[in-house]
């Protein structure tokens, strides 16, 4: 962090892009890669059975941090995009009929909308978006009356990438339970700010991103329950997932072997559950206190600023972003600016056409918050923003 | 007194965004194209108006950054009075311009964009008109004899 930009000292604040990550993250991928890397599930080697035992261990740590009931209901991915399309692909494919429906909400990111489009497309299901209000809150109201008999999955981000609503998930899984769905939940940007317990969630799936809570990129995992994974069939195939192939046929491996075909991300699956350990080593409420007061700090040193609007709910309902528009000045020039400031911001849609669509703009600067962030650089953006209205106008 | 932030958003930019030129709609249009930056939602249509071998009338709508409306103004302000082939040969002298060192004077007010050179993440916010307009020119069909 000690990096410099433009002569100045830089303020990340692209948190919900990627985080950096700790020393002990950087450490338990080089130390893997120096003294164990070997391919997993496959040598009767000595390396090779290390190599699996650290792979089989990260598993169980990711298991214990997300409350899953067992390692098994771990699925690595190269990320979270990856999981959601495993999902769609394998149970939607299994799934899904014509006339039958998927609700999404209308602050999904693209990861979590597009997946859907291509299976709806190829079984004839339908996708629904869940209204949300005006100040980016999801509408539980409008979500029980669209559940239905026809309602298969309901598929939800635990937290909005674009303005950092947190989504009553618990809420949505049991009403969608009650209706007789399954629930996805997007956690991508949930892990770094939030404890996640999939069970207490009462969840069918969760899909994670490694990068977004100080891992690697490159990895990420889904959490799905065991008798739902084990009626799924393969998404990808290959080598690793198999039991028995000849040239006629092919048998497969059980849970969760039969999701993870090739040869995996082992350096990137062992930084991952260290980024968990690092997470886990930490007290979380202090760590909670501080994204909250500089959410709170952010949020009153933009919103207070002439011609500045903050958009989604109100600093308590939301984790770490603070999206904004000011009048005038499109978030590209504003993302510019502050650059030349050394401050880091996201500058665009987010990947959430629908949901800009729905507030009425073409984007938003973003600042997303990390526990390493201080409120000098937070600071340093309201004050980046006297800069933007004097660059600018 | 070198200020990259000045060299971007230079008087005249912040101007043209400011009071954009010929944003309008144009239904008589004889051709038209559209071009979109996925990267960041912006998008913008260039109408032309071509008369006689003359390009009589150019417009265009959409929403963008500074940079990307300042460029659509200033573009639809140069390619009035030209032909086809002297708007194609002004957008090859603004696209050699913005890749490389090459400041053609004939660019006039269009030379204020190419401090986008700077900052390679706005190339194609400057880019995004002068594309749209190269697309409209090949966009014959309605072309008046």
């Amino acid at each position: 962090m000690a990096t410099r930009v433009h002569g100045r000292p830089l303020a990340y604040l692209d948190n919900a892009a990627t985080t950096h990550r700790p020393r002990a993250v950087l450490d338990a991928m080089d130390g893997f890669s120096r003294t164990s890397n070997a391919n997993v599930h496959r040598g009767v080697h000595r390396l090779s059975q290390v190599a699996t035992d650290a792979f089989e261990a990260a598993r169980e740590t990711v298991r214990i941090s997300i409350g899953a009931s067992e390692a098994a209901e771990v699925v690595f991915t190269k990320g979270c995009t990856e999981a959601i399309n495993l999902v769609a692909q394998s149970w939607g494919t299994a799934n899904l009929r014509e006339g039958d429906e998927v609700l999404l909400s209308t602050m999904e990111h693209h990861a979590n909308i597009v997946p859907w489009q291509v299976v709806a497309k190829a079984t004839g299901a339908r996708i629904r978006p869940i209204p949300i209000h005006d100040d980016g809150t999801l509408d539980l109201s409008a979500l029980d009356t669209m559940l239905g008999p026809k309602t298969r999955l309901v598929g939800i981000a635990h937290v909005s990438n674009s303005l950092g609503t947190i989504n009553p998930v618990e809420e949505v899984a049991r009403l969608a339970r009650s209706a007789g769905a399954k629930v996805l939940v997007d956690g991508a940007q949930a892990l770094a700010h939030l404890p996640v317990d999939v069970r207490a969630l009462g969840v069918d799936f969760y899909a994670m991103s490694g990068h977004k809570m100080y891992g690697p990129m490159g990895v990420g995992g889904l959490y799905a329950r065991r008798e739902l994974l084990e009626e799924m069939p393969p998404y990808q195939t290959g080598g690793g997932m198999i039991r028995t192939v000849t040239f006629e046929e092919t048998t497969y491996a059980g849970v969760p072997d039969r999701f993870e075909p090739g040869t995996p991300n082992v350096a990137g699956v062992i930084g991952w559950a260290a980024a968990f350990e690092f997470l886990a080593g930490l007290d979380r409420k202090a760590v909670q206190h501080h994204e909250d007061d500089l959410l709170a700090l952010a949020s009153e040193l933009i919103g207070s600023q002439p011609g500045v609007h903050v958009l989604g709910p109100i600093p308590s309902s939301r984790a770490a972003v603070v999206s904004f528009v000011m009048d005038g000045i499109h978030p590209h020039d504003i993302g510019t600016v502050l650059d030349q400031e050394g401050v880091a911001i996201r500058a665009g849609h987010h990947c959430c056409m629908p949901l800009m669509a729905r507030l009425g703009v073409s984007g938003t600067a973003r600042a997303s918050l990390a526990l390493y962030n201080t409120g000098e650089e937070v600071h340093a953006l309201a004050k980046g923003l006297a800069r933007v209205r004097e660059v600018m106008t | 007194m070198n200020d990259p932030l000045r060299d971007l958003y230079q008087e005249v930019i912040l101007d043209h965004n400011r009071r954009p030129r010929n944003r309008r709609e144009m239904p008589e249009a004889t051709h038209s194209a559209s071009g979109d930056n996925p990267l960041c939602g912006d998008c913008v249509t260039v109408y032309l108006l071509v008369e006689n071998g003359k390009i009589v009338d150019a417009s265009f709508v959409g929403l963008g950054c500074a940079i990307s409306t300042a460029s659509a103004s200033i573009l639809t302000e140069a390619v009035r009075g030209m032909t086809p082939a002297e708007a194609k040969a002004h957008f090859d002298r603004f696209h050699r311009g913005v890749m490389g060192r090459e400041e053609d004077p004939r660019l006039g007010e269009a030379i204020a964009l190419l401090g986008v050179r700077e900052f390679p993440m706005r190339v194609k916010c400057a880019t995004l008109a002068w594309h749209a307009l190269e697309a409209a020119l090949a966009d014959s069909q309605k072309e008046k004899s």
